[in-house]
């Protein structure tokens, strides 16, 4: 039994000691993958105060007295889920904690996930529990607008103790699972297209009134329109999930159109379209390596990560969104197969980490172990991406957030 | 014979509304088929008191004898514990599906000497029942000597990953031989199959894996898969790598690669 490992015990007096407030920390690790630089055999990680305060060889770094000194096989960046809806859904799965998708209309981008996330969901410390540090998260896709996103860490009981960035993107759904039945609207992917065309049109003119020297001429403040206005102002991201070609196609065409930027999610086929993904530029938060392959994601394939990557457009991996169960996926796993199938360990490790962290904007703070930025780290007592290892403790801006053997 | 108790098999009637209900709708049933198997046994000494025939009935008497295995869908642990006690009430022999509570009452579940075929998910929940649901499960009901398999239930999870989930019960703490077992042996124990197959021996139908490494490594890869002596799957062949990997066409309907492979003689 792993029980008897020193590291473990190390964890547990660690949290004894320090149970919620911040501690200064010193982890070294057999293997530090910082993604900053090549892998550092027998490293150290010094936190300061919650930050990141150095990062090197232990033969050269010494623990600072005082710092309680955690030890792992491998020690990586905090995780990052480029793409959830945790918290907004829940584990029970009924009316109670089902707050990832309103069906009353299909434009809805007013719906703030601020309003909407709960920090004390417990798959959001499940998945912390496997080292995810950081999950970008809000209203799932399926409406062709559903709502906004937030990026939180894993930690806090209220939604402002949980933020770093409150109104991250827009997401948007392209395809079959935005389409409503019989005769509402939208019915076709034509209608689709027009209704976000439009939309766009008219937060454009929005913006414009509004900035109108004389105010009694300014339209009345509409939520939604303001929130479209910051997709076009390229303040924040339109994120859109699109399955088939022909909807990454039509992605695609709308940011030409509107120049705003756009993340592509989901993404089954992208592999069929490198190149025009390539001269767009795109970032791809690509599904869940195990989602399953039915209805516009027949196609998909474990190494569409993999291409992608190869093909030297920036990846993510995501956690994704689950009607039924599992609940959430764990990226974790997901990268651990996109390793599997054609990423390089590296590579798979940037896709729920540095890489995770440039795609939704918060690579200043997370996503690698560099001086400066937020002590986010996961222990594990072997490859990571192994079935049969175990992630033994979080760290959360220099706390000790979970130290169970998962 | 497939039942099921908690959730799944409560509904508007004539289904029923309650797990009281639930066990009564069984009870009645077995009790039912026992007075038809007295029935069948006068009618061997008169054939004039035989019973019309009832093939529902004839089946829940191969039940009662023995003959028939019933496998049963099972979460939450007072709906197990509902399940062993109607086994002993009837005396059939029974092996538990999903068991996701079976942590909370593996002591039990050992005392009845009751199989358990588990899954495990990816994250608890989805499913009330499936609230509870952990990793630990395989290994907590291994150390309290049950017999464990795994299943994938396709659908839930993806059965070319099914060796995942027995090193996901590694990782949890069942050992590695019985979750080697829990993929091969035990599950055709509970199929009354073990004489022909789940192990390597003399005699047994010629149905292996070939893998390229250890079969609870994420990097492993099924390279070829046999069956009584045909092999059906080899991965350096496009066709069948195509199924195993995904790529355009790989989940085109029941036909996963004629779509695909225009010049292949089997193009229909």
């Amino acid at each position: 039994m792993k029980l008897a490992c020193p590291t473990l015990l190390t964890l547990i007096l660690v949290a004894n000691l320090s149970h919620s407030a911040q501690a200064q920390i010193a982890v070294r690790g057999d293997r530090v993958y910082t993604l900053a630089g090549p892998v550092i055999t027998d490293g150290m990680v010094i936190i300061r105060d919650g930050k990141i305060a150095a990062v090197g060889s232990a033969a050269e770094l010494v623990a600072p007295e005082g710092f309680l000194l955690l030890r792992a096989a491998v020690v990586t960046p905090g995780l990052v889920d480029a793409h959830s809806t945790v918290g907004l859904s829940g584990s029970f799965n009924t009316d109670h904690d089902r707050d990832q998708l309103e069906r009353s209309k299909a434009l809805q981008p007013s719906l703030r996930a601020v309003d909407a996330y709960n920090p004390q969901e417990t798959l959001v410390s499940w998945l912390r529990s496997f080292g995810v540090t950081t999950v970008h998260t809000g209203h799932a896709p399926g409406e062709l607008i559903s709502g906004q996103t937030i990026i939180v860490k894993t930690v806090g009981t209220t939604c402002e103790e949980a933020l770093m960035v409150s109104d991250a993107m827009v997401v948007s759904t392209l395809g079959q699972s935005a389409r409503k039945r019989g005769k509402k609207s939208p019915g076709t992917r034509g209608k689709m297209m027009s209704l976000l065309r439009a939309e766009l049109i008219k937060a454009r003119e929005y913006a414009k009134n509004r900035e109108k020297e004389d105010v009694s001429k300014h339209p009345a403040r509409d939520l939604g329109l303001e929130a479209l206005t910051a997709v076009l102002a390229r303040e924040k991201p339109l994120l859109i999930t699109a399955h088939r070609s022909q909807d990454i196609a039509n992605a695609l065409r709308l940011a030409e159109e509107f120049k705003f930027k756009l993340i592509l999610d989901g993404a089954a086929e992208a592999y069929l379209l490198i190149d025009l993904l390539k001269a767009a530029e795109v970032p791809i938060i690509v599904h869940p390596t195990m989602a399953r392959a039915t209805g516009e994601r027949e196609n998909l394939t474990f190494e569409n990560a993999a291409l992608l990557r190869q093909a030297g457009l920036l990846v993510a991996l995501q956690s994704g969104y689950e009607s039924y169960v599992p609940k959430t996926r764990v990226v974790l796993f997901e990268a651990a197969l996109a390793a599997a199938y054609g990423l390089s360990f590296e590579e798979a490790l940037a896709s729920i980490t540095l890489d995770a962290a440039r795609i939704i904007g918060v690579a200043d703070r997370v996503g690698s172990l560099e001086v400066g930025k937020d002590g986010d780290l996961a222990l594990y007592d072997g490859d990571p991406f192994e079935y049969t290892s175990h992630c033994i403790g979080v760290v959360i801006e220099g706390t000790v957030v979970s130290q169970e053997a998962r | 014979m497939k039942m099921a108790n908690g959730t799944n098999s409560m509904k508007a009637p004539p289904f029923p509304g309650t797990r009281g209900k639930s066990a009564a709708l069984v009870r009645q049933k077995f009790i039912e088929a026992q007075e038809y198997r007295e029935k069948l046994q006068r009618g061997l000494e008169d054939p004039n008191k035989a019973p019309a025939r009832d093939i529902g009935m004839e089946a829940l008497v191969e039940v009662l004898e023995g003959t028939r295995m019933v496998h049963h869908h099972t979460h939450r642990h007072d709906d197990i514990m509902t399940v062993l006690r109607l086994a002993r009430e009837f005396g059939y022999r029974v092996v538990l599906h999903h068991v996701s509570e079976g942590w909370k009452v593996a002591e039990q579940i050992a005392a009845a000497e009751v199989p358990c075929s588990i899954i495990l998910l990816d994250s608890p929940g989805g499913k009330l029942e499936a609230i509870d649901l952990i990793f630990t499960t395989g290994g907590v009901l291994e150390r309290a000597g049950v017999p464990v398999a795994f299943h994938t239930d396709d659908g839930i999870t993806d059965s070319r990953l099914f060796l995942r989930m027995a090193a996901l019960g590694v990782r949890a703490g069942m050992s590695r031989g019985a979750a080697l077992e829990a993929v091969t042996l035990a599950g055709a124990r509970m199929l009354d199959l073990q004489d022909r197959i789940g192990s390597l021996r003399p005699g047994k139908d010629a149905d292996f894996v070939v893998l390229s490494g250890d079969p609870f490594s994420v990097y492993t890869q099924v390279l070829e898969t046999w069956v009584e002596g045909v092999k059906v799957f080899d991965r350096s062949d496009p066709k069948d790598r195509l199924y195993a990997v995904g790529g355009y066409g790989a989940g085109h309907g029941q036909t996963p690669y004629h779509c695909c492979f225009a010049d292949e003689e089997d193009q229909p």
